[in-house]
């Protein structure tokens, strides 16, 4: 392998490994990341449960698996810059001969790692405590979906922590878009039942798709379409933050702002 | 005359300086947008599961959100002085300690009173929900009387809080088990009856079925016994918060762990 190209890999999972033991062992991010969308699907699934409707049960038991991928990351990426500022190493990073999209881009998936932790014990939950039984036909697509949903939801957070920079309270707008993002998502309700209006915006959300996907392979359609624009819709989010990311930066640098004191 | 000062005017200092929330940029997304993001969620969960209809879940949701700024700005209203490192400096004051905690709590419970209301016009605007204009002075005092009792909740925490490090973990794990508990979302005939009966014992659930019998055209007469409950709840927990910061107090001085971080 390419010498270059093993640097890079090292230093992603570097950054990446250290940035989940941060996250893990953090009472707000690690536990309450999990915590926080585990309970909202248990209130959601209280709300399923008194129609009685297995089917329904089960439709909403797989999207509220996803909901904490979503929380992990909107919630955690929107500070990043700022916790990065708080600590006094935003600087360190900015100036590093490693491009700051590369550093970034292991933090948010640190971010929807644990979101994924989140994915697999809510599941277990809704088996254990409301006997949700999740019928999969093809598990690989499944996983395929989940992934997708990860992946692309990292890349949204990291869209995320480069366009609220100059965003003082960052933590406030991520914490603010938890509740829209599991709406517009479909990840409890089923988009068409949205006003027509939000649909386009539903559209274009990647986990929108990505829970498409996983329906489909649950139900043992194909999922390759809902998989196809849910990782082009990523690669959108990750150009985007990428470009948006060298300018802010550099205007920063430029004007002195990057500390915002 | 000097309690009443210290009631009126240190309460409000002390609102002003300790509970950030305030500025803008945190307020709306956090105590605007968010209670609004909340029950259109659940009111989209309702309409997807069959399960109630749209009022049962702006009353619900409005008055859940309620608990947010009674919770986090009376825990901020007691920790933050700790960070602050004013709270030895308040503590060893002469001043009576009823007035000056109760009168931390009053612009609290207006806080929260005035969420719920922003939470319930708008939610019915948007939703196209329709209140009586005859019932809605007596769910004015309805939603001040779970505020109210919210903030008793908040004082508990707010003592806990001179021991525990994390009050905002604290705080967002009694917001969830209020979501839950409480017949928010699911009224408490339909929930498990270990969690009904739970529910029965904490704030807010007598003034959601309050609330909602008000808003369904109920008369004030016949929810009182409800509103009683709440206002009785609220009160016990208040005590409970009093005495538990005047135990706080007294172990924080022998241990010398008053300012510890």
């Amino acid at each position: 392998m390419n010498h270059r190209v093993r640097a890079r890999v090292r230093q992603l999972w570097l950054c990446y490994r250290l940035q989940l033991k941060i996250l893990l062992i953090s009472p707000f991010e690690g536990f309450l990341g999990i915590l926080f969308p585990l309970m909202f699907a248990t209130a959601t699934l209280l709300v399923y449960r008194v129609a009685g409707d297995p089917d329904a049960m089960a439709y909403a038991g797989l999207g509220a698996a996803v909901m904490g991928v979503w929380t992990s990351v909107t919630v955690s990426a929107s500070t990043l810059l700022n916790r990065e500022r708080w600590a006094g190493t935003l600087e360190l990073l900015v100036a590093a001969p490693t491009p700051f999209a590369m550093v970034l881009i292991p933090i948010t998936t640190a971010m929807a790692t644990v979101g994924l932790v989140s994915v697999v014990l809510t599941l277990v939950w809704n088996r254990v405590v409301f006997d949700v039984h999740l019928a999969v036909e093809s598990w690989p697509l499944f996983g395929l979906g989940v992934l997708a949903a990860t992946v692309t939801i990292a890349m949204f957070g990291f869209l995320l922590s480069v366009v609220a920079v100059r965003y003082r309270t960052a933590w406030a707008l991520g914490a603010s878009l938890e509740y829209p993002g599991w709406l517009l998502c479909g990840f409890v309700v089923p988009i068409a039942l949205l006003p027509v209006v939000l649909r386009p915006v539903s559209y274009a959300l990647a986990p929108t798709w990505a829970v498409e996907a996983m329906r489909s392979a649950a139900a043992g359609d194909s999922p390759w379409a809902e998989l196809g624009i849910c990782l082009a819709l990523g690669l959108g989010y990750a150009a985007v933050a990428a470009y948006l990311g060298v300018r802010l930066v550099e205007s920063a640098r430029r004007n002195a702002t990057l500390a915002l004191t | 005359m000097t309690n009443t000062r210290i009631f009126f005017v240190g309460g409000l200092m002390s609102f002003r300086a300790q509970f950030n929330w305030l500025n803008p940029w945190i307020l709306v997304p956090s105590l605007l947008v968010s209670p609004v993001a909340q029950i259109l969620l659940f009111a989209y969960v309702g309409r997807a599961a069959g399960v109630g209809d749209d009022r049962f879940f702006v009353v619900g949701n409005a008055l859940n959100y309620a608990a947010i700024p009674c919770m986090f700005a009376m825990t901020f209203a007691i920790s933050g002085e700790r960070w602050g490192q004013t709270l030895g400096l308040v503590l060893v004051t002469p001043a009576r300690r009823l007035p000056l905690f109760l009168g931390r709590a009053l612009p609290v419970i207006v806080t929260g009173w005035g969420v719920a209301i922003f939470g319930l016009v708008v939610g019915s605007l948007l939703l196209g929900v329709q209140i009586e204009v005859g019932a809605w002075p007596a769910l004015v005092l309805a939603v001040a009387i779970t505020s109210f009792s919210c903030t008793g909740i908040g004082l508990v925490m707010g003592a806990a809080c001179l021991r525990i490090r994390d009050g905002a973990t604290v705080g967002n794990i009694v917001f969830l088990a209020l979501l839950v508990f409480c017949g928010t979302n699911v009224a408490l005939d339909d929930l498990p009856a270990w969690m009904a009966a739970v529910g029965e014992w904490l704030p807010l659930t007598h003034g959601i079925e309050a609330a909602r019998g008000l808003a369904g055209g109920a008369t004030l007469a016949s929810v009182s016994d409800s509103l009683l409950r709440e206002l009785l709840t609220g009160l016990a927990y208040g005590v409970l918060g009093l005495a538990t910061l005047g135990w706080m107090e007294r172990d924080s001085r022998r241990r010398a762990t008053l300012e510890r971080m």
